[in-house]
């Protein structure tokens, strides 16, 4: 067995007792990315680990173990990109919350890891660094947005990773690629330093290979920080103690509108085998109803797009990044220098979202689309809440369908934004979810279970994710790399 | 279902690229004009719900303003800041002319 195949919570045991060092984590997972990233291409920039970070003892719950950084939360002086050439050269001149949080843990970083541009996207395909592969097929996509935390997990190029989720950027790719990927409530985890899609929606959470990783690395990132004045100052519990692998009891809602017309034959079977396992360690299943689910991806559309819009103004060659010097006169010196550089910067997807979520904003359309899906966002909570009153948890597929071809939907937007139908309405309601492998198609693709909880429910979800876990061993399968 | 009849014009486009600033190239504005309208169509179906005593959500947990003690810190030093900038002169960042 290699150390890079190992999860953090075994490495951290064998350092304890003296079975191994950090020197050799580190060069067990370097060997990895050297032998593996030439096919996976998870990583788009690896940094040298030097000797002071590993010889110098550290009490932090995260010495040694490699991690694996998306491309949009700021590391101090490393260049930091969102995978867009808007970005091209740019070093931030502070750490994300999340990264000082890292490091005081003692983790060693081991890249930063490839993305969707500005996580838009499902595939990793909108990347100006070109698409990431999936481990367990390399001619499919590894998911996305966060597809090369996701991929480097699967890979074994990391022991986990830290992505982000908008819209199911972590639990989609987690789904495609075996791994596991958690989305903390909003407000759990400091957004300070991420560098932001759609405020209202995103949240940085781990990718691992079990729950335990999980949980741990929860425990790392979490809390309170004033630089964030959305996240919420309520005590992080030891998500840990939460894996009792118990859930006698506990009431699970299945709800119907998850088991539609598009639910691939394959992914539905897997979930309703998880959830005999579930009813066989005592979980309690009924049926509840989300009605709005199929209003979420339009909902999604509107929202995100209009606070992208909004917050990817600041990219326009004043303060840092690209800048094109425009050759002859259009409108005005300033203008053309501003719209060339937009131009050249940003990729076709993310010039999509920006037009879409400026025409929602503007004049005359405001009360049509954004207002109005402002209210229908609303209705989608409020199905959440009204379902919590009656069950512990919510079980279903993270994603329809297992992972999709390189180039498959790359020319159908609306195609890639369905990929996203089971998580995005999360996000809408701000609650946390996870995805977990439950399986594999007979082409080799993983399947993922989501669960998703109530608001600061993550202990009842990790301990169901834990249980279901103990009770199977597909976390435990290797990706072919083929 | 409403019918959908949401047409997007070549000059919406280029109204929206103008507010957005982005100098859209001509077969952008052909592929952009095609995609929204086939987004905006799907959007369509927000319109079959009725929404009229339905108070909008901006934010998922019901945080209100926070206020902190107005105390001056220390922030980013001028010069750190400028270091990363496309273009620099005497302390600021240096942009195309501005008034004519």
């Amino acid at each position: 067995m290699n150390l890079n195949e190992l999860t953090a919570h075994e490495i951290l045991d064998l350092i304890k007792s003296g079975k191994t060092t950090p020197a050799d984590v580190h060069d067990s997972v370097n060997k990895a990315v050297q032998n593996t990233d030439k096919k996976v291409k998870a990583y788009v920039r690896t940094f040298d680990v030097n000797d002071h970070d590993l010889n110098t003892p550290k009490a932090g719950a995260a010495f040694p173990i490699p991690i694996a950084i998306k491309d949009n939360i700021s590391i101090n002086g490393k260049e930091t990109t969102c995978c867009s050439k808007i970005l091209a050269g740019y070093k931030p001149l502070y750490d994300a919350t999340v990264i000082t949080k890292l490091k005081n843990a003692g983790s060693l970083f081991v890249g930063t890891a490839n993305m969707d541009e500005f996580a838009f996207g499902s595939s990793t395909e909108n990347s100006c660094f070109g698409p990431s592969r999936n481990p367990w097929n390399l001619d499919c996509v590894p998911g996305g947005s966060s597809g090369g935390s996701a991929a480097a997990v699967a890979s074994h190029e990391t022991i986990w990773a830290l992505g982000s989720d908008t819209g199911g950027s972590i639990r989609q790719p987690a789904s495609f690629c075996g791994v596991v990927g958690v989305k903390p409530t909003y407000g759990r985890v400091s957004r300070y330093g991420l560098i932001a899609f759609a405020s209202s929606l995103d949240q940085i959470g781990p990718i691992t290979k079990d729950v335990k990783d999980s949980a741990i690395l929860l425990n790392i990132i979490s809390g309170y920080d004033e630089m964030d004045s959305t996240s919420i100052n309520t005590p992080v519990p030891d998500y840990t103690k939460a894996l009792t692998g118990d859930v006698k009891g506990l009431k699970i809602g299945i709800p119907k509108e998850f088991f539609i017309e598009g639910l691939d034959a394959e992914v539905k079977k897997s979930i309703e085998d998880a959830i005999e396992v579930f009813k066989k360690k005592g979980a309690e299943f009924i049926e509840v109803s989300l009605p709005h689910s199929e209003y979420s991806v339009a909902t999604y559309y509107i929202l995100a797009t209009a606070e992208a819009s909004s917050n990817l103004a600041r990219f326009d060659g004043v303060r840092f990044g690209l800048r094109k010097q425009p050759s002859t006169l259009r409108k005005s010196p300033i203008v053309d220098m501003f719209e060339e550089t937009r131009d050249a910067g940003f990729g076709a997807e993310a010039k999509r979202r920006i037009m879409l979520g400026t025409y929602s904003l503007s004049s005359g359309y405001y009360d049509a689309y954004y207002l109005r899906a402002q209210k229908v966002r609303t209705l989608i909570k409020n199905d959440f809440d009204k379902v919590f009153t009656k069950c512990d948890a919510i079980l279903g597929p993270t994603a329809p369908t297992t992972a999709f071809k390189i180039g498959e939907k790359s020319d159908d937007p609306l195609s890639m934004y369905l990929s996203d139908i089971y998580t995005i309405a999360v996000n809408l309601a701000g609650i946390p979810a996870m995805s977990l492998p439950c399986g594999f198609s007979k082409a080799g693709l993983p399947i993922g279970l989501q669960i998703i909880s109530k608001n600061f429910g993550e202990e009842t979800m990790l301990r169901i994710a834990h249980t279901y876990e103990q009770a199977t061993d597909w976390h435990t399968k290797k990706a072919t790399l083929q | 279902m409403l019918n959908y009849c949401l047409m997007i014009t070549k000059e919406d486009v280029e109204y929206i690229a103008g507010l957005a600033r982005i100098h859209l190239k001509e077969d952008e504005i052909v592929r952009l004009t095609a995609n929204l309208e086939g987004i905006l169509g799907y959007v369509e179906k927000l319109s079959t719900l009725d929404v009229s005593n339905v108070e909008p959500t901006s934010h998922a947990l019901p945080v209100k303003n926070v206020y902190r003690e107005d105390i001056v810190k220390p922030s980013l030093d001028p010069k750190y800041a400028l270091s990363i900038a496309p273009q620099q002169h005497n302390g600021a960042f240096k942009v195309p002319q501005v008034i004519e």
